[in-house]
């Protein structure tokens, strides 16, 4: 079996081809350009991910809302979920780059981040 | 009131540019000024809140705010004063070299602020539906991408409820997730041209997760509605021509452009600073000095890059060679840098005998094998092979010092193998 895939982890977008005979279930990764394409591949055919950004509400005067992240690509099947409970939430400020905001998302053991610093 | 005010350098933008350059200029005695209308550091990486950023510069994926911050730290020295609030509004050159900018800000009014050198990097702005004669209606919910990115990341409102997006540029392609992610529906992105115009990673992770439509060669024929925009009409192209009898239509109550950007380069121009209509910005040296002596420009202000990293290399070079105009040692000896074959523009257009040189270029074609090769006075002096070229894609390279041996012309082309 082969499969088709773009990596999306550098702009690059390596054109990758993953091959697998029937018997086996490793995949044979080519087309990419560093370690990360191959990497990309076997768990776009096994268990997709993607790295979520949205922004949370907060009280600052300065800055109505504040940027987050997963720590890590988050499984897609997780993705809707989290988004939905990013936008019910308020965060009280001061807050820093880095610092948790939820912690281990779906015993996945990634993270919810800020992007930003915000002290007032 | 008037407040004057005086530095070596003064840069313009605090953007990726901006605090790239500001970062090698505070490695050096001189004293620079930074100054941004916006209040807060970063330029449009601020609204990026999306990752993708710094890979190349950082060895890291960050998010824009994250990149903002990570340069914001490192131009910050005791030797750099920053100025957020302010807009320059008028600037010019005086008679004994140096430049005077009139500077207004709501906390200090009107300041006048005199520098020896400038640094260049107001970015760019976005193209707009005037500038591509769309016919229909006046309706609200008719948006750039970027300013919806904006109204959405940082004031935290939605433009609508359906969008339908106009080109399938960067941003166009990160709203359509952004908005997908915020519960807007997104019903299609419309692209006249037979490839999308943004980065494929772009397409794959932000329409094809959505199983969003991507309608290649089409074009939007009509936006119709009275007070809010009710739907666009799309119609295939044939050799750029509407073919209005398969025209259809696509309700929705929000349109979003993403059709380019065009280098913002009005102070540029009361400088009096050559531009390069092939690029919108300035044509400059190997050193990204600008036609007149003492301005440097580096960044979206130059060419649109689509990676920052790109723009904060760029501009750290032209940090640097601030600090050496400053100290006399800058060698401004300059020979023509042009492009021929499958090439939109070359940047920089000058370079210095006996130097290295970095180029940046923006490819004409599609191609899956192309050879970039160069020729110094008609001889073949350097190439290198690509597996992907695309007109989404910048393209970088540098030439060693030992190629870039006698003075004379420097043309590149990209060819294409069979
Ligand atoms: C929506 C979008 C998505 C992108 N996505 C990616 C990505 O995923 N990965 C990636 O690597 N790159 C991406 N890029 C590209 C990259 O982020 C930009 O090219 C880069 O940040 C531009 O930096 P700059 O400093 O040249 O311009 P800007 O960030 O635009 O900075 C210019 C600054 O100058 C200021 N200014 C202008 N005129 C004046 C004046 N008269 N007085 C005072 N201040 C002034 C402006 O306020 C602004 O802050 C993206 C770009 C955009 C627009
Ligand atoms: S394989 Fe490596 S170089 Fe290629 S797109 Fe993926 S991360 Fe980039």
């Amino acid at each position: 079996m082969e499969k088709k895939l773009i990596c999306i982890n550098c702009p690059i977008g390596c054109h990758l081809t993953a091959e697998r005979s029937n018997d086996s279930d490793a995949w044979s990764v080519t087309g990419n350009r560093c370690p990360r394409g191959e990497l990309y591949a076997r768990n776009e055919l096994t268990d997709p991910r993607r790295v979520v950004t949205a922004t949370v509400r907060c009280n600052s005067e300065l800055m109505p809302r504040l940027p987050v992240r997963s720590s890590e690509p988050l499984p897609k099947r997780y993705i809707d979920a989290l988004l939905n409970r990013l936008y019910d939430m308020e965060v009280k400020i001061p807050v820093k780059r880095g610092e948790v905001l939820i912690a281990n998302v779906e015993n996945t053991g990634i993270d919810v981040i800020f992007s930003c610093d915000c002290g007032k | 009131m008037i407040h004057d005010f005086s530095y070596d350098i003064a840069v313009i933008g605090a953007g990726a540019a901006g605090l790239a350059a500001a970062a090698e200029t505070a490695k050096s005695p001189f004293r620079t000024v930074v100054i941004d209308r916006e209040d807060q550091l970063g330029g449009i990486l601020r609204q990026c809140i999306h990752n993708g950023f710094g890979l190349r510069y950082f060895k890291e994926e960050l998010t824009g705010p994250e990149y903002a911050d990570r340069v914001a730290a490192l131009a910050a020295k005791p030797n750099v004063e920053f100025k957020t609030g302010t807009a320059v509004t008028e600037i010019k050159r005086l008679p004994d070299n140096g430049f005077e900018l009139l500077a207004f800000s709501a906390a200090e009014g009107v300041s006048r602020i005199r520098a020896r050198a400038l640094f260049l990097g107001m970015g760019c702005r976005e193209r707009n539906r005037g500038n591509l004669a769309i016919p229909g209606s006046r309706p609200a919910g008719i948006f750039t991408a970027g300013a919806a990115q904006k109204l959405l990341n940082i004031e935290g409102m939605l433009p609508g409820k359906s969008a339908v997006i106009v080109g399938s540029g960067d941003i166009g392609l990160i709203m359509a997730r952004r908005l997908r992610w915020s519960g807007v529906e997104v019903k299609a992105v419309v692209e006249i041209m037979p490839h999308p115009s943004g980065l494929t990673r772009n397409v794959v992770q932000c329409l094809n997760d959505f199983g969003i439509p991507l309608y290649l060669e089409h074009s939007v024929v009509n936006i119709a509605g009275r007070e809010r925009v009710q739907y666009v009409e799309v119609a295939p192209l044939d050799n750029g021509i509407p073919q209005l009898d398969r025209q259809f239509r696509i309700e929705c109550d929000t349109v979003l452009f993403s059709v380019g950007l065009i280098p913002e380069n009005e102070l540029s121009r009361q400088l009096g600073v050559e531009l390069n209509p092939a690029t919108g910005g300035a044509i400059v040296d190997a050193n990204l000095q600008t036609s007149v002596p003492g301005v440097f420009a580096g960044g979206n202000v130059l060419h649109v890059h689509d990676l920052v990293d790109f723009v904060s290399e760029e501009a750290a070079d032209a940090g640097r060679s601030i600090v050496h105009y400053l100290d006399g040692t800058l060698n401004s000896q300059a020979n023509p840098v042009t492009v021929s074959a499958n090439l939109k523009y070359v940047v920089p257009n000058k370079f210095n005998t006996g130097e290295k040189g970095t180029y940046s270029f923006r490819p004409l074609i599609v191609s899956d094998a192309a050879t970039l090769e160069a020729e110094l006075n008609g001889r073949l002096v350097w190439k290198r092979k690509f597996t992907y070229v695309k007109p989404a894609e910048m393209l970088k390279v540098e030439l060693p010092a030992e190629i870039l041996n006698e003075s004379g012309t420097l043309v590149f082309r990209l060819q294409e193998e069979a």
